[in-house]
């Protein structure tokens, strides 16, 4: 894998791939010394354009653990405004001996340009760019469905933490919902393309105003109806933020108000009783407690919001090995012998 | 005698892509039309071989951005007229969307006078429909109307008269000068932070969209204006098959609406904002395949009465950033009559005939300025005319181009057809593709200091 920057450029096979490394990594995770040696002597930037401690923590904790150089650039308050511009920053990036760039950008194809415009050698792994995509995010929500839904009827599973649940599988078979505003999430695009690419079903579930018009050639189920939707009986129900300044948008807002948004898109007491015994609950963080999500449905045994965190990490170290470590996409996956 | 005032004889060529036949330029007029190897080479004349080759009208450009005054960075006035003879136009429309704004007599004459300098092509500036595009209160229109720069054309273009009181003053008051509103129509609060077309590729990749139905509800509400107070509408760079619906019925109804197609238009889709390269992102924004055909069919059939390429040029450094921070914006001028070549003639779907109407003849009549340019190539007119080798195929390089910008769409494309000379009243200004300085000198490619 050169770079990793559009969840549809991963095929099955390399989506399992990068699952079945993030396991290997998990497996070392529950050590007591934690650090691998594997990316020793490189050197990861995280160039955030955007607030995102989550994300920077999960892939500075990630690189450091692969024992990377990890510098923090934060450059928030965008190229335009700074006065430096995005190629100015990328040739300071290259000139300093990047070999890996981690980006977070407000503009939609950033990581893209930062990739292809010939600025940088370095490995470009997309950190979230503007309404686009943040591929690691769906491969840390692929990684947590698999590790709980994909060995479902086998004895034993469901119980404890083992890593390698679930290894060499994908999806297929498994019914995802994710609930919220897909209009400006990046986490949506990424999860339809690359859930659907390992074989689950997916429905999106969201007032008419927060789906983008062109949904219509995704590879999945729009719905306008949380209630048939939970009818349906999904496996994993993923609830998306929705944003306060939602509200404040031109026309008066995608929606009246919150409470009719709670009363018809919120995953409430009511709606948490109904779904399948085995349906775990999912969201990217951070949580509008009473918005989209109840306390109730947060802090249920089945929501698995606290595991995707840490799974983040174990995915990202997958992600910057892959990248990083190696020469291209013909990495074999470490077993967790190798790794130590 | 020098190459700028001696006799020129054209040897064997098609007008208007007809039968062969010797013309003779001289004092600035058709002199002389004959059938081909009939006319003796008078003394001291250039003879130019055309042979194959197609005579035209000189262009005609309804939408150009010279960008002078204010962003000489982009293009000045010499720069942009001397690719638009290049591309072998012999008239441009200056848009008014300058730092200052042309919104005074002051400034459309400093461009007219800049253009008259520059002698490469005949500048007619734009005036600014209101008062620094704001879109608040009518420009001097009037004054512009009689100053020395002869207005007729008005457009806040870059920005849509969205106040539906001020367009319709705008309407009604160019009638007293026989002037007409050129509308960029955009309803500025469905495209609110707009990138690109609003559709499947938009939503897939992520970038803000610019829906169709901002720009048809703009048209279909200006052609009810329009027709209500009895003035000509001019709808600039008409981009989806919906606002051709809507064109189509106004002139149904016999309304003075005309309405043009940028070359982008008329060939390139939302697809190439794929790769997220701001040399794909202009405004109107690029649109589907479907868009795409209709504009074609409305242009073959009549609907839209002309092209015009609404050439914007842009420095280096604000095309080679993040999709967002890009500035919108190709230029054109030296691609425009290829791209016709390509997509209408050798579809099919145009004559030579028809491009002459279309680059020419048309934007010169609703520019107002067909005493002059877009007239028949007979004996008697002025000698404004482009000669076109259809059968050259050639690659565009924007370094080599005479504008000064680079923001070519069709860069490293293969487009059909050259321009092999231009004439400004029977005075070579491009002369075997090659811009010839006012002067006689060839003029150096590239940046002009």
């Amino acid at each position: 894998m050169r770079h990793l920057l559009d969840a549809r450029d991963l095929t099955r096979a390399d989506a399992v791939q990068v699952l079945d490394t993030a396991a290997e990594m998990a497996a070392t995770q529950s050590r007591e010394i934690k650090k691998l040696p594997t990316l020793r002597g490189r050197t990861v930037v995280n160039l955030f354009f955007e607030d995102s401690t989550r994300t920077r923590i999960s892939f500075e904790t990630a690189a450091k653990r692969l024992s990377a150089d990890v510098i923090n650039f934060s450059a928030k308050g965008s190229s335009v405004s700074k006065g430096e511009s995005l190629k100015d920053t990328a040739l300071t990036l290259q000139a300093m001996g990047a070999d890996g760039i981690v980006i977070r950008h407000h503009a939609s194809g950033a990581p893209h340009l930062l990739a292809h415009a010939g600025w940088v050698d370095a490995a470009v792994v997309n950190a979230g760019d503007g309404t686009h995509q943040h591929p690691t995010q769906a491969l840390l929500d692929a990684f947590t469905i698999r590790r709980h839904l994909a060995d479902r009827g086998v004895a034993g599973s469901g119980e404890g933490f083992d890593a390698r649940r679930g290894v060499g599988k994908d999806l297929a078979g498994l019914k995802v919902a994710i609930v919220g505003d897909v209009l400006h999430s990046r986490v949506a695009r990424s999860n339809v393309q690359l859930l659907t690419t390992l074989g689950a079903e997916v429905t999106l579930v969201a007032p008419p105003t927060l789906v983008p018009v062109g949904v219509g050639t995704w590879p999945c189920t729009v719905s306008y109806d949380l209630d048939a939707t939970l009818a349906e009986r999904p496996d994993a129900v993923m609830m998306l933020r929705v944003q306060r300044e939602r509200m404040s948008a031109a026309g008066g807002g995608y929606f009246p108000s919150p409470l009719e948004y709670s009363r018809l898109y919120g995953l409430d007491q009511r709606r948490l009783a109904t779904l399948a015994e085995h349906a775990v609950i999912m969201h990217p963080g951070p949580m509008n407690r009473g918005l989209e999500i109840s306390a109730q449905a947060a802090d249920a045994a089945r929501s698995v919001v606290v595991e995707q965190v840490s799974n983040g990490v174990a995915v990202r170290m997958a992600v910057l090995y892959l990248t990083l470590a190696g020469s291209g996409t013909a990495a074999p996956v470490p077993t967790s012998k190798e790794l130590a | 005698m020098t190459a700028q005032n001696r006799p020129v004889l054209l040897t064997a060529a098609r007008i208007l892509g007809g039968e062969p036949q010797d013309v003779l330029l001289a004092d600035g007029v058709i002199a002389k039309v004959a059938p081909a190897g009939s006319l003796e080479v008078p003394e001291g004349a250039l003879v130019i071989d055309a042979t194959d080759k197609v005579l035209l009208p000189g262009l005609v450009d309804l939408h150009t951005h010279l960008r002078e005054p204010g962003r000489e960075d982009a293009e000045t006035v010499l720069t942009g007229t001397r690719a638009a003879a290049l591309g072998g136009f012999t008239a441009v429309h200056a848009m008014a969307n300058t730092t200052p704004v042309a919104d005074t007599a002051g400034v459309v004459e400093q461009v007219w006078r800049l253009g008259n300098d520059a002698g490469w092509v005949d500048v007619f500036p734009v005036g600014a429909v209101s008062v620094g595009l704001a879109g608040e209160q009518l420009a001097e229109l009037g004054a512009m109307a009689s100053s020395a720069a002869r207005v007729r054309v008005f457009s806040d273009d870059g920005k849509c008269v969205h106040d539906p009181v001020l367009m319709r003053r705008a309407l009604e008051y160019v009638k007293a000068f026989d002037g007409v509103i050129a509308q960029h129509s955009q309803e500025p609060r469905l495209t609110d932070g707009s990138q690109m077309h609003e559709g499947v590729v938009s939503a897939e990749i992520g970038l803000r969209g610019w829906p169709a139905v901002a720009e048809e509800a703009i048209i279909a509400r200006d052609v009810l204006l329009a027709e209500h107070v009895g003035s000509r509408l001019h709808v600039c760079h008409l981009s989806t098959a919906g606002s051709v619906e809507i064109v189509r019925w106004a002139k149904s109804r016999g309304l003075p609406v005309t309405a043009e197609v940028t070359p982008h238009h008329l060939v390139l889709t939302d697809e190439l904002a794929r790769g997220y390269d701001p040399v794909f992102k202009v405004n109107p924004p690029l649109r589907t395949a479907e868009d795409v055909e209709a504009v074609r069919a409305g242009l073959a059939d009549g609907t839209i009465d002309i092209v015009a390429t609404d050439h914007a040029p842009h420095p280096v450094e604000d095309k080679d950033c993040e999709w967002d921070a890009a500035a919108f914006g190709m230029t054109g001028l030296e691609t425009a009559l290829a791209v016709v070549q390509e997509t209408m003639v050798e579809t099919g779907r145009l004559t030579w005939e028809d491009v002459a109407r279309v680059l020419s003849t048309n934007p010169a009549r609703i520019g107002r300025v067909d005493d002059r340019h877009g007239r028949p190539v007979a004996e008697g007119e002025p000698a404004n005319l482009t000669l076109v080798d259809p059968t050259v195929r050639r690659t565009v390089d924007p370094a080599l181009q005479g504008t000064m910008s680079r923001n070519s769409p069709f860069a490293g494309r293969e487009l059909p057809g050259q321009v092999v000379a231009t004439f400004l009243r029977g005075r070579p200004t491009v002369l075997d593709g090659e811009a010839l300085a006012p002067a006689g000198e060839p003029a150096p490619q590239g940046t002009i200091a």
